[in-house]
């Protein structure tokens, strides 16, 4: 067997856009990571200019590997342009926190850091991860030295890298989570890249003499072509939507006992308008692997993606277009020839949904988990909302866990019998106790951050949604559909952070009031869904969205989702492939 | 006759290179020059040759030696660099076929060249709704704007990208291709919209384009660029301090961001037609008009008609007219003090005019405008003569300038910031930045005049210059580093600013920020008071400094402080003392012969107020 593996089973590939050439055949970001002496560039330097808010273009790029966005506040873009002042610089920081677990000291000092440099905000991320913003260059260090207190890093939080690794909630099953959520933190320390620049310009530590190989033995000096996301999953919630990940791991249970993960690969969001070689894509089934194969799998999987992305054009640099350009058996064969044995056949399993259960729960073990609906992940110290505050004090009370969910929402989870009236009585004081209240469309709903901070952003998203879905409201009322699940996401470019295109109902933003409609994704995420009217005003929306919910109310078959139905119905055709996306 | 002169000499060099009809121009001109206009003529010429524009009046036949004139300029205007890739690609196709081009973005575009331009070619993308492309917005304000130049001369054409799902499609283009036209510029083909898909149609308008560009560089008319300098029929009487110029304000707006504690504004003036000039350093005079809502406070509460006619300087007008523009109505003088003390026979007032009470009389007149004591001392049945007699004719407020003349031909601009307090419990403001914030809308006009300043002057372009600078007293830094970089000086510069918060009063930031990139601007250090718990100051860069800035004195540099005088500049001097002393291992006395060394060697110049 062994021999035969040693020569590749598959054919020959074009390899003039990876690595394998010279960096001048390669993209410029190439170069520009090559050049980094592993990451660190100026950033030092350009933390202490004080000229500037900002950094250089190149550290820009770099900070990304190590958890932070350069930003700007892009209310006062324009009037600050007109007054010779620079833009209003400010970082993103998100935290690596794998699986979206955290404790209640870790807690405490979040909201800490928050309150002193982040404009007193904190945001759950769809990625299960909390993300400051607001947060000064002369600020940025005493952030990441308070999480390093608080035994938390940022490290590969962004960047061309893995990602902050996913893992499912199921508060029902705590000791299947307790198990998973080990792996996905073990996949996350393997797998970020381990360069002393971190420790070095954060924590002022010095640097230790090294050999290039010794600083990345993985990644070497280009590090991966783009972002890398791996996730893991317990059907019959497909919670963190693992569709939507590079590599998804989804768990395969024999009674209580975890035995393997079957394993999709080449999911991603991200598409470019007016670029129709740009799509989005959901991950593919390629087979089994056994539990004790989780680790290594990663590096197989990772490796060939690195090996064989493109690294020439940034916008196909995603792995979902190295398996669309090599074919998803070549990149099988190649998987499993760096595996060295073959992936086995796939285990049967189903998904049934990706919500969340909201309130309180039981889960195994005696202990139980109250899950707070947080619209669209924001954290907020305000006059007239207390949420901020009213988490810090169940924070001080709670010995359990928080476990941030894929839906942003929160989940206060593992507390005890004994507890349980102590942090009820909280939830009364300040008015939580009650999940009841969001309609089925707003607890289904998501939105990016957008405006006013993202650079990327053309139109809003965050800040918008919250009165749509109230329009919205009153149509599905009128159609009596108020109580009916349908998923509507909101982004604010088409760079789809907020996973709009396996959404039933998705918006992205074209200009500022202006947005592509889709429809017809899956109601947990299984499928794509359709562009159906472009660049349209929320008159339109409506419009559209109340001819929509007419027919669904009054053609519907019984337990039928609106984005089954309109594919049934033919008012868009089913998106089968994500390279056909745009057709 | 000039011009036959060798061309080896030295001594007459002009005439010898210019064509018969431009020497007949440039005679035509010189004999309608008085002498300051004749030598401002020559500044003009020189900064010019500096900036390099003067290259588009350069000969063909000057040899190798001299840059050849861009025939083609083609501008780029770029969202996602589709703009830019067209642009860079055609430009190297033109310089294939031997037509001298160049690509450049219009962020980066220096746009007083653009009359100076001979075939302008621009392709840009579309942003939003219609909206030009980020870095093209600065470029579109002012080509969109008021200062545009008049284009004639200039041949153009748009090529215009965007999405035809937007409702505004291609209007960047369409804007660009209207204004050019408006400003007399003529259409070489007509503009091409591009969708998403936009290589063939591009292609295909550079097909169009290239074959009506000039093959050869230098065959549109020489004497074009010497229209630049037309400044209008020379004025009959020279403006000055008697005879300010009614300047047309063309900008005003406010330099401190949101949140600022402080309104700081840039205001510029037009001085086209006016004759007059200045120098980096010089200061402007403007003459401001009251607040009219202080000339009806004044009016009623002494009961007097505005309309009453008064005389004033042997011209007749009415009272209202008189106190808005020929009198301090805000603050009071012992003068006042003295004159409504006779009129009300207040024992109070007379009280303060005794010589034994200066002290508290100066307190009462800092506590006591004009409105104030008519207030509390009234005098019914005044007579409006009696209220102008006690008045003080109305001051110019001299402001530091803000701009160089070869960076804004016929611009003066200005930094001001606007004094505001409260006094009895009413909003008072400056006379002169109250009208500045209050009442300079753009086309409105002020008085001005130029104030010169021979002690705060430019040294040599080689020399180093140290800058020191808190608030408003970075202004007439702008105008060295613009002056200097018209003119090329290779000097190192340093500059010191202070303000109070880093990220709402950092005056002109990305124009430091451009310096520094450009290496204009050697290094700066900022101070920002407000900003750590701890109060930083100019002064405690300098000290912080001190090795590199003695090593600058003594390799020639000049110090400039400009500013606060009560505070600031005691404060820096005393700091420039220290780091002499320590840098220089020099006992006190010492020191300050090192400074006053450097004074009297007009190396240490201050422009305090």
């Amino acid at each position: 067997m062994s021999i035969e593996l040693m020569k590749p089973p598959h054919a020959e590939t074009d390899r003039s856009r990876d690595r394998s050439q010279p960096l001048s055949n390669l993209g410029p970001d190439e170069t520009l990571k090559a050049g980094s002496n592993h990451l660190r560039g100026t950033i030092a330097e350009g933390l202490l200019d004080e000229i500037t808010a900002g950094v250089a273009y190149s550290d820009q790029k770099l900070l990304k590997f190590h958890g932070t966005y350069q930003q700007d506040d892009r209310d006062v873009r324009d009037e600050r342009r007109r007054q010779k002042l620079e833009p209003a610089h400010q970082f993103m920081v998100r935290v690596r926190l794998p699986g979206g677990v955290c404790t209640p000291a870790q807690w405490i000092k979040l909201d800490a850091l928050a309150r002193a440099y982040g404009g007193e905000t904190l945001r759950l991320t769809t990625r299960q991860t909390f993300q400051f913003h607001w947060i000064l260059k002369h600020n940025l260090k005493a952030t990441i030295q308070g999480l390093h207190e608080a035994l938390l890093d940022t490290v590969a939080a962004c960047g061309d890298d893995t990602r902050g690794v996913m893992c499912a909630v199921n508060p029902g099953l705590s000791g299947l989570h307790a198990q998973i959520y080990d792996l996905a933190r073990g996949a996350s320390d393997h797998a970020t890249w381990k360069s002393g620049a971190y420790h070095e310009i954060w924590y002022g530590e010095k640097k230790v003499a090294s050999s290039q190989e010794e600083e990345e033995p993985f990644y070497g000096k280009t590090y991966m072509p783009r972002k890398f996301k791996i996730g893991f999953v317990i059907p019959p919630s497909n919670d963190i939507d693992v569709y939507a990940q590079d590599l998804g791991f989804i768990a395969i249970v024999h009674g209580q006992k975890l035995e393997g993960f079957n394993v999709v690969i080449g999911g991603s969001m991200g598409r470019t308008d007016g670029k129709p070689q740009t799509y989005p894509r959901l991950a593919s089934l390629i087979g089994y692997v056994p539990l004790d194969k989780v680790t290594q799998t990663i590096d197989a999987v990772m490796s060939v993606q690195r090996d064989y992305g493109d690294r020439k054009d940034r916008a196909h640099a995603r792995f979902k277009y190295t398996i669309d350009d090599k074919g998803l058996d070549w990149i099988k064969a190649e998987i499993e020839t760096r595996l060295g044995f073959p992936l086995e056949p796939a285990r049967d399993f189903v998904f049934d949904t990706n919500g969340d259960v909201l309130g309180w729960s039981e889960s195994d073990g005696g202990l139980a988990q109250f899950t707070l609906f947080i619209e669209n992940g924001r954290i907020a110290s305000r006059p007239g909302n207390t949420l901020m505050d009213a988490l810090l004090a169940i924070a001080k009370v709670h010995s359990g866990t928080f476990r941030l969910t894929p839906n942003q929402n929160l989940a206060i989870a593992d507390v005890t019998r004994e507890q349980r009236p102590v942090i009820q009585a909280l939830l009364e004081q300040f008015g939580l106790a009650n999940q009841g209240g969001a309609s089925a469309l707003r607890r289904n709903s998501m939105a990016c951050v957008a405006l006013p901070t993202c650079g990327l952003a053309m139109a809003e998203s965050e800040r918008y949604l919250p009165g749509l879905i109230s329009k919205i409201e009153t149509i599905l009322a009128r159609h009596n559909l108020i109580d009916e699940p349908i998923t509507l996401r909101v982004t604010g470019c088409p760079n789809g952070c907020a996973r709009p295109y396996n959404s039933e109902i998705g918006l992205t933003g074209r200009a500022v009031g202006k947005y592509n409609l889709y429809i017809g994704g899956g109601f947990h995420g299984q499928r794509l869904n359709k562009l159906y009217r472009e660049n349209i005003g929320e008159a339109a929306i409506l419009e559209t969205l109340d001819g929509l919910f007419g027919r669904f109310a009054g053609e519907r078959k019984p337990g039928e989702h609106f984005g089954d139905f309109v594919i049934r119905a033919g008012i868009v055709p089913e998106v089968i492939e994500g390279r056909h996306f745009n057709d | 006759m000039p011009s036959v002169v060798s061309e080896d000499s030295k001594k007459v060099v002009m005439p010898a290179k210019l064509t018969p009809a431009q020497l007949a121009q440039l005679e035509a001109l010189a004999r309608s020059l008085d002498r300051e206009q004749a030598l401002w003529a020559s500044g003009y010429f020189a900064g010019l040759a500096g900036m390099g524009t003067l290259a588009i009046a350069e000969p063909p036949h000057q040899g190798d030696a001299a840059p050849a004139a861009t025939a083609v300029t083609i501008l780029y205007g770029s969202e996602t660099g589709n703009s830019a890739g067209l642009a860079r690609d055609f430009a190297s196709r033109l310089q294939a076929s031997g037509i001298n081009a160049r690509a450049g973005d219009m962020d980066s575009y220096k746009v007083r060249a653009l009359k100076d331009e001979r075939v302008l070619l621009i392709i840009t993308s579309t942003h939003g709704e219609g909206d030009p492309p980020q870095s093209a917005l600065n470029f579109f304000e002012f080509i969109e704007g008021r200062k545009a130049p008049k284009l004639a001369g200039v041949q153009f054409s748009v090529l215009a990208l965007g999405d035809s799902t937007y409702e505004k499609y291609c209007e960047a283009g369409k804007r660009l291709d209207r204004r050019l036209e408006e400003l007399g510029a003529t259409r070489l083909s007509p503009r091409v919209d591009c969708d998403v898909d936009y290589e063939s149609p591009a292609a295909q308008w550079m097909e169009t384009v290239l074959p009506l560009l000039p093959g050869e560089p230098a065959k549109t008319s020489q004497v074009a660029a010497l229209s630049v300098v037309s400044p209008a029929a020379p004025a009959a009487v020279p403006f000055d301090k008697r005879n300010p110029f009614n300047a047309p304000v063309i900008e005003n707006l406010v330099l401190t961001g949101r949140g600022s504690s402080k309104e700081t504004r840039h205001v510029e003036f037009s001085l086209d037609g006016s004759g007059l000039t200045y120098e980096p350093g010089d200061a402007l005079g403007l003459m401001p008009l009251n607040d009219t809502a202080l000339v009806e406070a004044i009016l009623e509460q002494t009961g007097l008609d505005g309309q009453t006619p008064v005389t004033h300087k042997k011209a007749d007008m009415r009272l209202a007219a008189a106190l808005a523009s020929e009198f301090e109505i805000a603050a009071a003088t012992p003068r006042f003090l003295e004159s409504w003390a006779t009129l009300s026979g207040a024992a109070e007032l007379r009280r303060l005019l005794g010589a034994e009470n200066q002290a508290e009389r100066n307190a009462f007149l800092h506590h006591h405008h004009v409105i104030d004591i008519i207030r509390a001392f009234p005098v019914p049945g005044v007579k409006a003569a009696d209220l102008l007699m006690g008045l003080r004719p109305l001051q110019p407020r001299l402001y530091s300038i803000a701009s160089s003349l070869s960076a804004a031909p016929d611009e003066v601009h200005l930094t001001v910031s606007t004094v505001r307090y409260e006094l009895h419990g009413e909003p008072r403001t400056g006379v002169a930045s109250g009208h500045l914030a209050a009442r300079a809308e753009p086309d409105s006009t002020m008085p001005v005049y130029v104030q010169p300043n021979p002690h705060f002057r430019l040294p040599a372009d080689d020399v180093p210059i140290i800058m020191i600078g808190a608030g408003t007293g970075v202004a007439p830094y702008r105008a060295f580093l613009q002056e200097r970089e018209a003119r090329g000086a290779t000097g190192k510069a340093w500059l010191f600013f202070g303000e109070r918060n880093f990220r709402s009063d950092f005056l002109y930031q990305v124009e430091w920020q451009e310096h520094l990139h450009n290496g204009l601007l050697t290094r700066m250090d900022v101070a920002f008071s407000r900003d750590r718990s701890e109060k930083v100051y100019v002064q405690h860069r300098l000290r912080e400094k001190a090795a590199d800035l003695y090593a600058w004195l003594e390799e020639g540099a000049h110090l400039y402080v400009c500013g606060d005088a009560a505070q600031m500049a005691p404060d820096v001097h005393a700091a420039l003392l220290a780091a002499i002393r320590e840098q220089g291992h020099l006992g006190d006395e010492a020191a300050e012969d090192y400074l006053r060394n450097l004074q009297r060697g007009h190396r240490y110049q201050r422009d305090v107020y």
